[in-house]
């Protein structure tokens, strides 16, 4: 099911915020699609990203897949568990296998970002 | 056909399925303006007739000279099971092994060669083969930059003058730079990385260092201070290459001992005949902390479905297939059955074994660099070698062609090879192995002595000495 | 985890024990051989490397082989790869003592044969390729895009032309064509296929311009389709002032009927693996010549054979030919794989390779053919291919769930290797088949016979299918384990158990 209290990205990116920090992962759909993760590259934490910037990149046994920032800020924290345990981003995609967090320094642009029936709608054609 | 099964019955049978009259109709699609004009190409022949022309052409080349011909690529010993399991088809008509249930056999031997060279040289992560030891230390000149983000490299000129064009090659295209570090011109070290001028292309805030490249042995034969150039990398946040030969590194310290980063090699001594120049084996390994960063394929251990022991390529994301413009390298084909030469070869010595030959080429190269200066050609640099050294002789390039016509390859004039650098204009680059034999040795100490004294007409020891 | 099934092996470093190396292969050296070396320059232990018999060596390696499919024990329709018949006069010929023997710096005067073999080599390629010229340095199709990339690099900087930054690659190109254009220090520009599977012109065009340095195009494509709008394409690459690159991965189905530098290509490669015939190895070795056209001479890699005017051979002197993008690897070539790809082309002489080609079209018309009449398989790209086509499984998959992937596999149980799967990307569910102008037609009937029957097991026992393959020595693999925690080498201390897996 996808979650309603969330945006999300055409690329499968979703961000949840709280306060002024905005926590960003893949969607269930995506990391379906890409299969068992085996690999995921973060940022360092200080670096300053724009919207829709590639912050990372996801890699699965046979498939490799950028990652986009549905919202600009500075990265306050990579998930490092990921590094040991990349499966957690297959087996709980909206929870311990979130990706990233960020300052958020523009809230208006969650107003660029999918509503969750708007996603669903959206992997639907897939 | 020459090597087809099709019989004009059998094309009769599929041109009919296709409902043609002619193989022409299916090449109807290329523009007729384009159309190829018939190809003027020597006519077939025979399989008789295809090996008495090889057969000639392969008598044309002259391998039964007495050869102390070296630098980076040695005669040795040959064990025929090595070739006796190349032949095998099932391993050399095989491809890259995309489907490993039906590639167990690739993909262990391969697995194997990783480890045996994760033996040699210390280091835990080994690639699946590059193509030879030159792109191979390109490579890892490459992989110091992507670790480290910075676009510097120094290179020790002790690294082989090939190697050093290749890396010149592949920076070129990359965009990224490099800076040659000189050897000790005179005294004890001479020939050695210099060590003071690596620290001052070091202390460059301006330009900092992705990587220090230096060679053990390096190729004038003469070993490297290795610890001191990775202490001097690692202080200034660059990382080390160490460039190797395989069967050294039975006996000398191996580059994780001296906190190499990456090792890069020309694996031909591995089991590997000369042929001019190839196919090799490029050896690439790396600390575990930079697997992400190496390039070429490597091959897991697994479990397949029923909990059994299996082999697979593995981390294939990193790979060009995939990760297309983003890839590492674009490297695909690779020397997979040079690798596996090499392991067999490896195998097939056993620790000992492998010694042996690092031990006895050694030996061998002891008593040439005496019997030389004896002749009067005395080594060129003082430092400790392995089983090469640099000799000097007077107008070396000639007194080489003319030991040629003696029957003898007197090594490499270093003027040939490094035409740049006149205190190795006098210098003959040459090696012994497990191959050489004493009455090569003699031949060749013979020749020169006697090629020196009708030179020079005096002495030989003295006109040795006398042009210091 | 276990070593039990028929034939497979422990490794080399269980197989060892002390004492047990083979008899002694050398004379023992002087005990004192490395006293004159640095104490701090030596090893403190020697490796940890096995001690085999020789006997016990021979059995490892000779069931190790047999877990493998080679061109030498079956069908191998392996699409872009072009796994023919390998010839065994070619393995005997590189073995030659004067071939195998020859030291790569012998001084010029002592490796004529091989400078011979070489410098005809160059030619017979440059006439098979309409191309003025060949380097063969190379060592793989790969390193071959990468020289002829810098290659154009080269000519547009000696011409003062600094703008060009971008190469044009179609969307359905082999992974090393972006890879070799990032390393060379371009920018890709991915150009979409057309509906019929040719180069979008539109697209084409829009992204050609002054910044546009070359396109590579392989052709005929991965699709198995001749570019049909080749020569517009060339004439709009060459009125931008931009190169025009030609992969030369399916080289297998134009022998003697298209050219490429005749047909207004500048530059190619040669995978001499493929098209001529040298074994792939497992993986490698390979060779990739690179033929140009005389205005990119100058910039070819060094060093290059020449033939002096007495008919003597020699190899080019360092700096001989200042405009050199210089060496892309030690040495001349891989002289040895040379060999073999000369005996080839001597072999068949001029009607010989045309003949390569004209069997090996038609053989992959004919399976296409085969498939297309029994309607199970999806033809994305009717109407006559080249040497090789596509077939898709995206309907079988929506009908029955079963992938390209189990079908694959099951292929493995009804004795053959499997076509390129996922390959190109542009095809949903592809399968990309090449049969080679070397195999019978019995066994290109047999080979369609046995894709329907899997088609009709997937719909009636599709178990059957997903967990294929039931017959070959291991059973699908763990590749994610393989990927999450990577054991890359053998470590005699730690055992190796499943449960490391997280």
């Amino acid at each position: 099911m996808i979650p309603s209290d969330l945006h999300y990205t055409k690329e499968h990116e979703w961000v949840r915020v709280e306060g002024d920090v905005a926590t960003v992962g893949i969607t269930q759909h995506a990391a379906d699609q890409l299969g068992d993760i085996v690999f995921v590259e973060l940022p360092e934490p200080g670096k300053r990203l724009e919207q829709f910037a590639t912050f990372g990149v996801v890699e699965s046994v046979k498939a490799v897949s950028d990652l986009f920032v549905p919202v600009a800020g500075e990265v306050i924290e990579s998930n490092a568990a990921l590094l040991a345990t990349p499966e957690v981003v297959n087996g709980d995609p909206y929870g311990s296998g979130w990706l990233l967090r960020v300052r958020l320094s523009d809230p208006a642009q969650l107003d660029k970002l999918l509503d969750a029936a708007a996603y669903e709608a959206l992997t639907a054609e897939d | 056909m020459v090597y087809g099964p099709h019989t004009p019955d059998d094309r009769s049978r599929m041109l009919a399925a296709l409902g043609i009259g002619s193989v022409d109709e299916l090449f109807a699609v290329i523009p007729p303006g384009v159309r190829a004009r018939p190809m003027h190409l020597p006519p077939g022949l025979t399989e008789l007739e295809l090996m008495a022309r090889l057969r000639t052409l392969a008598g044309h080349n002259r391998v039964d000279l007495a050869s102390f011909l070296g630098a980076g690529v040695y005669r040795h010993h040959l064990p025929p099971v090595v070739d006796q399991i190349l032949l095998r088809g099932e391993f050399y008509t095989a491809y890259t092994p995309y489907q490993p249930e039906i590639s167990q056999g690739t993909l262990q031997t391969i697995y194997e060669y990783q480890s045996l060279l994760a033996e040699l040289t210390g280091l835990d992560v080994v690639s699946a083969s590059h193509y030879d030891g030159a792109t191979a230390t390109a490579e890892a000149a490459l992989m110091t930059c992507r670790a480290t983000r910075r676009d510097r490299v120094l290179v020790s000129r002790g690294i082989h003058p090939q190697s050093r064009q290749t890396l010149a090659t592949y920076f070129a295209g990359a965009n990224l730079a490099f800076d040659e570090v000189p050897l000790v011109a005179d005294g004890p070290a001479a020939g050695t990385t210099d060590l003071a001028a690596l620290a001052r292309l070091l202390d460059d805030p301006a330009r900092p260092v992705a990587g220090v490249v230096a060679g053990q042995p390096n190729f004038l034969g003469l070993l490297e201070p290795m610890p001191e150039i990775g202490r001097l990398a690692h202080a200034a946040g660059a990382l080390f290459v160490a460039v190797v030969e395989p069967v050294s590194l039975a006996v000398l310290a191996p580059p994780g001992a001296y906190e190499a980063d990456i090792a890069a090699g020309e694996g031909q001594p591995l089991g590997i005949p000369p042929q001019y120049g190839g196919p090799y084996l490029g050896i690439l390994a790396c600390r575990e902390s930079l697997l992400r960063q190496i390039p070429g394929r490597l091959i897991g251990m697994t479990s397949d479905a029923d909990g059994r022991r299996a082999y697979v390529m593995t981390m294939r994301a990193r790979e060009q297939d995939i990760r297309r413009e983003r890839a590492a390298s674009n490297i695909c084909t690779n020397q997979a059955l040079c690798a596996l030469a090499a392991a067999v070869y490896v195998a097939a010595l056993g620790p000992g074994g492998l010694g042996d030959v690092a031990a006895t080429g050694a030996a061998r190269a002891a008593e040439l660099a005496a019997a030389l200066a004896d002749s009067g050609a005395p080594r060129l640099h003082p430092g400790p070698y392995l089983n090469e050294f640099a000799i000097r002789v007077p107008d070396a390039v000639a007194v080489h062609r003319r030991l040629l016509h003696r029957g003898i390859l007197a090594g490499i004039p270093l003027a040939e090879l490094e035409p740049g650098d006149p205190s190795l204009a006098d210098g003959l680059l040459v090696c012994a192995t497990e191959c050489t034999t004493a009455e090569e040795i003699e031949l060749f100490a013979w020749a020169l002595r006697d090629e020196l004294g009708v030179r020079t007409g005096v002495p030989v020891a003295v006109s040795g000495e006398a042009r210091r | 985890m276990s070593v039990t099934g028929r034939k497979l092996q422990p490794t080399l470093f269980e197989l060892s024990g002390p004492g047990r190396a083979a008899g002694r292969r050398i004379p023992v050296p002087p005990a004192d051989a490395l006293d004159r070396l640095p104490a701090e320059a030596l090893r403190t232990e020697p490796p940890a490397l096995p001690e085999i018999d020789e006997a016990s060596l021979v059995r490892h390696y000779v069931n190790l082989s047999q877990l493998n499919w080679g061109v030498d024990t079956g069908f191998y329709p392996l699409g872009s790869c072009t796994m023919k018949y390998n010839p065994k006069v070619n393995e005997w010929a590189a073995r030659l003592p004067g071939f195998a023997g020859l030291h790569p710096l012998a001084p010029d005067e002592t490796a004529q044969g091989t400078l011979e073999l070489l410098w005809e080599l160059e030619q017979d390629l440059a006439e098979i390729s309409g191309m003025d010229a060949v380097t063969l340095q190379p060592a793989a199709g790969a390193q071959g895009e990468l020289t002829g990339i810098l290659v154009v690099r080269a000519y547009h900087r000696a011409r003062g032309d600094l703008e060009r930054t971008e190469v044009l690659i179609p969307d359905s190109a082999h992974g090393t064509n972006p890879a070799t254009a990032s390393m060379a220090g371009f920018r890709t520009v991915n150009i979409p296929s057309a509906a019929d599977g040719g180069v979008d012109l539109e697209a084409f065009r829009a992204a050609l311009g002054p910044r546009t340095a070359a396109i590579m195009i392989t052709n005929p494509s991965t699709l198995g389709l001749f570019e049909r709008r080749i020569v517009e394409l060339i004439e709009l690459v060459h009125a931008a002032g931009a190169l025009a690159y030609m992969d030369g991965a399916n080289l297998n189905a134009i022998l003697g009927r298209y050219r490429p530098g005749e047909a207004g290509f500048d530059v190619m490669h040669f995978n001499v693996h493929k098209t001529f015939s040298t074994p792939h190895g497992g993986g490698g070795p390979g060779a990739g010549p690179v033929g140009v056209r005389a205005l990119l001479i100058p910039f070819l890699p060094a060093p290059r054979v020449l033939r002096e005017p007495d008919g003597t051979f020699r190899l080019e002197r360092p700096g001989e030919r200042p405009a050199s993008i210089g060496r892309v690897r030690g040495h001349v070539g891989n002289a040895g794989i040379l060999v073999r790809a000369w005996a080839y082309i001597r072999a068949h002489g001029a009607d010989g390779l045309r003949e390569v080609s004209d069997d090996a079209v038609l053989a992959a018309n004919y399976l296409r053919f085969r498939l297309e009449a029994d309607g199970t398989w999806e033809i994305p790209y009717p109407g006559p291919c080249a040497h090789e086509f596509i077939a898709s499984g995206a309907g079988l998959k929506r009908a029955t769930g079963v992938r390209t992937l189990d079908v694959a596999k099951r292929l493995i149980d009804k004795g053959y290797h499997p076509p390129t799967i996922y390959f190109p990307h542009t095809v949903d569910e592809a399968m990309l088949i090449e049969p080679t102008e070397t195999e019978r037609v019995e066994t290109l009937d047999a080979f369609a016979d046995a894709l329907v029957e899997i088609a009709r097991e997937a719909h009636e026992t599709p178990e059957l299918v997903t967990s294929a393959p039931h017959t070959a020595p291991v059973r699908r693999l763990d590749e994610a384990t393989a990927a999450r925690q990577p054991n890359l080498r053998w470590r005699p201390a730690a055992p190796v158990a499943p449960s490391q897996a997280g």
